[in-house]
Formats: structure tokens, sequence, C-alpha cells
């Protein structure tokens, strides 16, 4: 048992810490959930490919480096810890892709992986509905049969990056006469600028059109775009959850670097007699090492041979709410600043406070909720019954 | 990098387990809880036989250590099968003579505790409180008084305590064995060698609640069904599994910057027991909750790790002393 980091680790932190010393933009962007944004963070992305780092754990053939999972951490350490630029196209790279590579045949992932690292063409995700939110495997929405393809029906929502995302992915029914219903579903890629597809922004909580609902309306899909076996989707789409909790969605390097940045803050601003403040950053720390530990564990056991299963669960609830806690801590520190908006003049942090808080809060809720995470971790994990939801 | 347990560490928590889970130790702390220490200072032998003791002490002293990793896999199975005893201090007093390195009081005691033939009890005021643990059971008890270590000359009555198994006395009198600073960095030494000790057996601690809880809901039925099909209580050992599953890689990330020497070990050690204390605090009190009325009673083992759960939280460092360690520049 060790934590020691090898010489070609440390030589792949020294190259990604001195590429983005010299490439992250001196000012933030605008926030990525407006359209101004959204091009500055696309346009981020190509820097990013161009020197192939937006991708870094696929194949070289892809646009990546080949990086193994402790060399993608050490990569994301190195880009928070740089106060680098959210990344507008992660649905893709931490969803679809890992579809693809499982899932995928070699022409999808030549035709989509390499547009997808370069920012060409940014994804969105098409997993709920109106009337399926956790209970996802009961969607309505459908895929029909027709000459060489597909048409689809039906409406799907919260779908993060749709207001300005070029393409999504998602489940559709396509046998509505199966017995079960996560049998019949099928996995399809299709774009949001075709005839009969019509998107909605809907504002987040600050207002900002992080996500939208999408109407579909005989929307053309070719078979080339359907991932593994039609009917076989809610198979194919559980890998990808699984990946989304385990370890690709979150890394620690986004905790870290926000857990440093806190206490920062708290030095610079903190009062020495409120201990409560005081263990509440220090509850900030003492998590995000946690976090990064209990990871680095996840990624010596998968270089070992080993898989995530339902322990991705443990992951998804413990970050979720670690990083509302650690956003909380810093607007109450911040006092009155902590009610300004992340585009305000003022805004402390250059709006990285307000911003973190607001994108924190949905954190408990997407990728599957902690509800839903408790139940799995409480049945496949410690082996409880199920029972009524 | 390879953060995983070895094979040897996984061997070591089994032979242990397979002891203790064999060995009646809830009989033996109601026994000691009693005043009656025979079955306990028992156990204490077979321990000593694994090599539990000679963990904390060098080769020079007839010992296999130090090697604080195995140190923290051994007390987890400690705390998960809540043996009694001054354990913690017993090392952490191993620690203290072979950092200070007085040849004659090191030669005299370590190869003893090494053999598990000395229980050592440790009071230092500064890091733990006035009190020192099961010292009526001790063969010697070191005190540590500013910059000068003592020999006390008795244990003190012992005090009703919120865990009888915890049985606490203030040491009386005592001899000077040394003084001046080096005292000071060898007690602080074997502080952080306490706090690993005490945050691992909380997390072995926590780990048995859990496991028992789990037991008790699977096999509880209420309106027709085991109250474990409730979401209420799902949920609620779900949060506990998450605590215990984080503070785990805390503490083996404290125990090898403590095998390392690393300048970050004292703030590793802390961030593992604000952790693993609170980790195994709130298991308790959901074992406590999810038992019922049945949890409430003395009469249910269950008892004996539920009461010891708040004292290994605050005992060698509280939450907050952690805290602030954990922040300290």
């Amino acid at each position: 048992m060790d934590l020691d980091h090898s010489p070609a680790d440390d030589a792949f932190r020294a190259e990604a810490r001195a590429w983005l010393a010299a490439h992250v933009p001196a000012e933030p962007l605008p926030s990525l959930e407006t359209g101004e944004g959204f091009a500055a963070h696309r346009a981020w992305e190509r820097t990013l490919a161009a020197a192939g780092w937006s991708a870094v754990s696929w194949p070289r053939a892809y646009g990546g480096r080949d990086a193994t999972v402790l060399q993608w951490l050490v990569f994301e350490e190195e880009y928070y810890a740089a106060g680098a630029p959210g990344r507008v196209s992660q649905n893709g790279i931490n969803l679809l892709a890992p579809t693809l590579f499982e899932h995928g045949t070699e022409e999808q992932r030549a035709r989509v992986l390499p547009a997808m690292a370069s920012g060409e063409v940014i994804w969105a995700q098409a997993w709920s509905e109106p009337e399926s939110g956790s209970d996802l495997a009961s969607l309505r929405s459908t895929a029909v049969r027709t000459d060489g393809g597909w048409l689809l029906h039906g409406q799907k929502t919260w779908s993060s990056r749709a207001a300005f995302a070029d393409r999504a992915f998602g489940l559709f029914r396509s046998d509505p006469g199966a017995a079960k219903p996560h049998q019949g579903l099928t996995y399809l890629m299709f774009p949001l600028d075709a005839d009969g597809v019509t998107v909605r922004p809907v504002g987040r909580l600050d207002g900002k059109p992080a996500f939208a609902e999408l109407f579909l309306d005989g929307v053309f899909v070719p078979d080339a775009d359907v991932i593994g076996e039609p009917g076989q989707g809610w198979r194919v789409a559980m890998s990808t959850a699984g990946n989304e909790r385990g370890l690709t969605l979150r890394s620690p390097g986004r905790f870290t670097a926000a857990a440093d940045r806190l206490t920062a803050l708290w030095r610079e601003h903190g009062d020495p007699a409120d201990t409560a403040l005081r263990d509440r950053v220090a509850d900030a720390v003492v998590g995000a090492r946690a976090y990064q530990l209990f990871t680095w564990a996840n990624a010596s056991r998968i270089a070992a041979g080993g898989t995530l299963g339902a322990e991705s669960s443990l992951n998804k609830v413990f970050w979720s709410e670690l990083d509302i806690a650690l956003h909380e801590t810093a607007l109450d520190l911040l006092g009155p600043y902590g009610e300004l908006g992340d585009e305000a003049d003022e805004a402390p942090g250059r709006g990285s406070w307000a911003e973190g808080y607001t994108f924190a809060l949905a954190g408990p809720i997407y990728a599957g909720t902690n509800e839903i995470q408790r139940d799995i971790i409480a049945e496949r994990l410690l082996g409880l019954p199920k029972g009524r939801r | 990098m390879r953060f995983l347990p070895d094979d040897e560490h996984r061997d070591l928590a089994r032979t242990l387990d397979a002891l203790l889970g064999a060995a009646d130790t809830p009989a033996a702390a109601r026994a000691w809880a009693a005043g009656d220490h025979a079955p306990g200072l028992a156990l204490w032998s077979r321990l000593a036989e694994t090599g539990v003791f000679a963990l904390a002490v060098p080769e020079e002293h007839e010992g296999m250590g130090p090697l604080p990793v195995e140190l923290a896999f051994s007390f987890i199975e400690l705390g998960r099968h809540a043996v009694p005893g001054p354990l913690v201090e017993t090392v952490a007093a191993a620690a203290l003579l072979d950092r200070l390195g007085h040849p004659g009081t090191a030669a005299a005691w370590l190869p003893r505790v090494a053999a598990g033939k000395a229980v050592l009890s440790l009071c230092a005021p500064e890091s733990a409180g006035p009190y020192a643990l099961d010292a009526d059971a001790a063969d010697a008890v070191l005190v540590v008084d500013g910059d000068a270590l003592l020999l006390a000359e008795s244990a003190g009555p012992p005090q009703p305590s919120a865990d009888p198994v915890r049985r606490l006395s203030r040491p009386l009198g005592g001899t000077v064995l040394a003084r001046g600073p080096e005292v000071t960095a060898a007690a602080a030494h074997a502080a952080g060698v306490a706090a690993l000790a005490t945050a691992a057996q909380s997390l072995g601690l926590g780990r048995a609640l859990l496991d028992r809880t789990v037991a008790h809901v699977r096999g509880r039925t209420q309106f027709g069904v085991p109250i474990g099909s409730f979401q209420a209580v799902k949920h609620r050992l779900a949060d506990t599994l998450v605590a215990l599953e984080f503070a785990q890689p805390l503490l083996y990330a404290a125990a090898l910057a403590c095998a390392a020497g690393s300048r970050s070990a004292p703030r590793e050690i802390a961030a593992a027991k604000v952790a693993a204390g609170g980790a195994a605090y709130a298991a308790a009190r959901t074992a406590l909750q999810l038992h019922g009325a049945i949890g409430y009673t003395e009469e249910l083992d269950l008892s004996l790790w539920i009461r010891k759960a708040r004292p290994l939280r605050d005992a060698w460092g509280t939450p907050a002393a952690c805290r602030a360690r954990v922040l300290a520049p």
C-alpha cells in the first residue's frame, strides 16, 4: 500500500501544469450557461484539443493521450488548481464516450470522438421525460422503425447543455410491446438542429438556460446512430450511469482545488473567534481529501483489474453533499457579498462562489438522485430487502 | 501508486478478526468493567502472541516496529471487537519511550510491552485530559507533566465513566524519569500514535455497529415486513456506510504518513481522527435508533459498542482540536 506517484506520472503532472499555466485564460470566461459563454467555452475546448488535453484518457487515435486513470486524476487536479474553465463538452466526454468505447462500433468512434474532443460537436443528454425522472425505465418517447433508420417522437426534459448544444444522446422506446419497462429501449444519437426538433431552453434557479426541453416530432435517425443493439438500450445506458457516478463525472481535483480556495478565503476573511465556521472549513478540507483518497483507492482497484459497481453510489452521495457544504461555507464567510450573483462586478472570486453554489445545488438531483443512490447502497452494498420506493 | 491494503494487511486483519471473534470479547469487557481484569489480560496475552504490541516496539527492544500501518489495521480489529484495556495507551507509551531514547527506561519496558508482559497507561493532560485509562490494570502509568515524564506512584481510584469498560483515574504522585524538550517532542509523537490508533479503533467500532444494525433490521419484522425494507431505515444506514467508507482511506493515508515520518502526518492523523470518530459516533446513534428500545438496554451486548463510540471520538483529540489541527499553517 502506498501513495507514491511514479516518475512518469510526475512528468505528466509537470507537463500539464506548464501547459495550463501558459494557456488558461487570465480572465474567467462568461458563464457556459449563456450563449456568449458557451461559444467561449467551445473555443477553449478547441485550444485544449489542439494540445491533446481535452480527453487525456482516450487512445491517441481519437485525440487522447492513452493516460491511465491515475494520470487522468492528476490532470484533473492540475486543471482545477489552475482555475481553468468548466468543461462544456463534459456530457459527451464523460457519458457518451465511455458508452461508445464499450458498446459503439469503430465507425461510430472514428466519426464521433475526434469532433467531440475538439468541441466541434457539443453533446447534450436526453434521459428524463416529464413523467419519467428517477423512474427512467417508464419513459414514453418512441423510436419507430423506418426505411434506413428510426423516427423519434416525444418529449425529453432537463436536458443539460441542450439550449446551445449540437447533438444529443438518449433512450427511446422502440418496442412498445416488450414485457417489462426496461426492455424494448434503444440508445440513439440525434441532431438538435434537425427537422422535427424543437428546443425550449429552461432557466435553472439563477435563470441561466442550463438545460432545455426537447420536443421531437418525427426526427429521423439513421441506423448508424444507434449504439448497441436495438432493444438493448437499458443495458447500454446503465454502463454510462456507472461511469457517471463512478469516477469520471466529478473528479476529486475539483474539490481539492475548491477546498484550497476556501481555506485561503478563510485565512483572509475568517474571524478567528468563529470556531463554528472554522470547523466547517476544516470539514470541507477533510472531505475533499477523503474523496481524493477514496478515488485513488478506486483507481488502484481498477488498475488491478477490478471494476466499480454499486460502490459508485457512495461516491455520488459524498461529493454532491460535500460540494454544497463547501460552497455554503464560502458564502457564509463572504457575508453580505455572498448574496451577489456570479455576474455582479463585485462578486467575490470573480463570481466563482456564486456560480459554484448554484451548480452544487443540482448535484444531489442529477445523475440519479441521492435518494435513488441511497436505495442502491442499502440494497446492493448492505443487502437490505427491496421495498416500496 | 497502489492505495489498497496489501495481502499481509488483509491476513493480519483476518487473523485478529478470527481470534477475537472466538474469544467472547463482550464477556471480557463486562468483567473488565466490574474490575475483574483476568479475562481481559488473558486476551491481552493472546493478542501479544500475534505480535500486535510488537508493532509499536523497535527491533532493538525485541519488537517488530514501529509499523504504524500494521498498527492501524490491528486497531481496526480491536475496535471491531470492543476489546477492553489500555491498548492505545500501551502502544502510545511505547512510542514515547522509544522516541525519548533513554536506554535504561526503554530497555526496562519495551521488551515487556512487545511480549505482552507489560500493560501501560499514559496520562497526557495537554493532549488527552487529566485521566489515565485503566491505570488500575497497568503495570506502569506514565504521566506527561509539562516537560517532565513521570512514573506514577499509584493509579488513583477509578471514577465511574460513561463507558464503564473505560476506567478513568487521576494517577497520584510519581518519580521523574526525564525532563526537557525531548520529553515534549516524544509526548507529541506519542499523542499522534495514540490518535491514529484511536481513529482505527473508531473505524472498526463503527463497522461493527453497522454490521449488527444491518443484521437487526433484516430480521426485525413490523407491519408484516422487515424494517430494513423501509426507506427511512435504509437511507440512515446508507449514510452510515458512506461516512465509514470515506473515513477509511483517511486512516490509511494517515498511517502511511506516520510511517514515512512525513511533515503532514499530524494533519493527516487529525483528519482521520475527526472523520473516523464522527463516523463511528454517527453509527452508534444509528444503531441505537434502529434497534429501538432493546438498543437502549445495558444487557444487549450492543451497549458495549454504543457506549464506546463517543469516548473514542473525543479521546486523544476532540473533533474541535482535530479540525483546528487540519487547518494549522
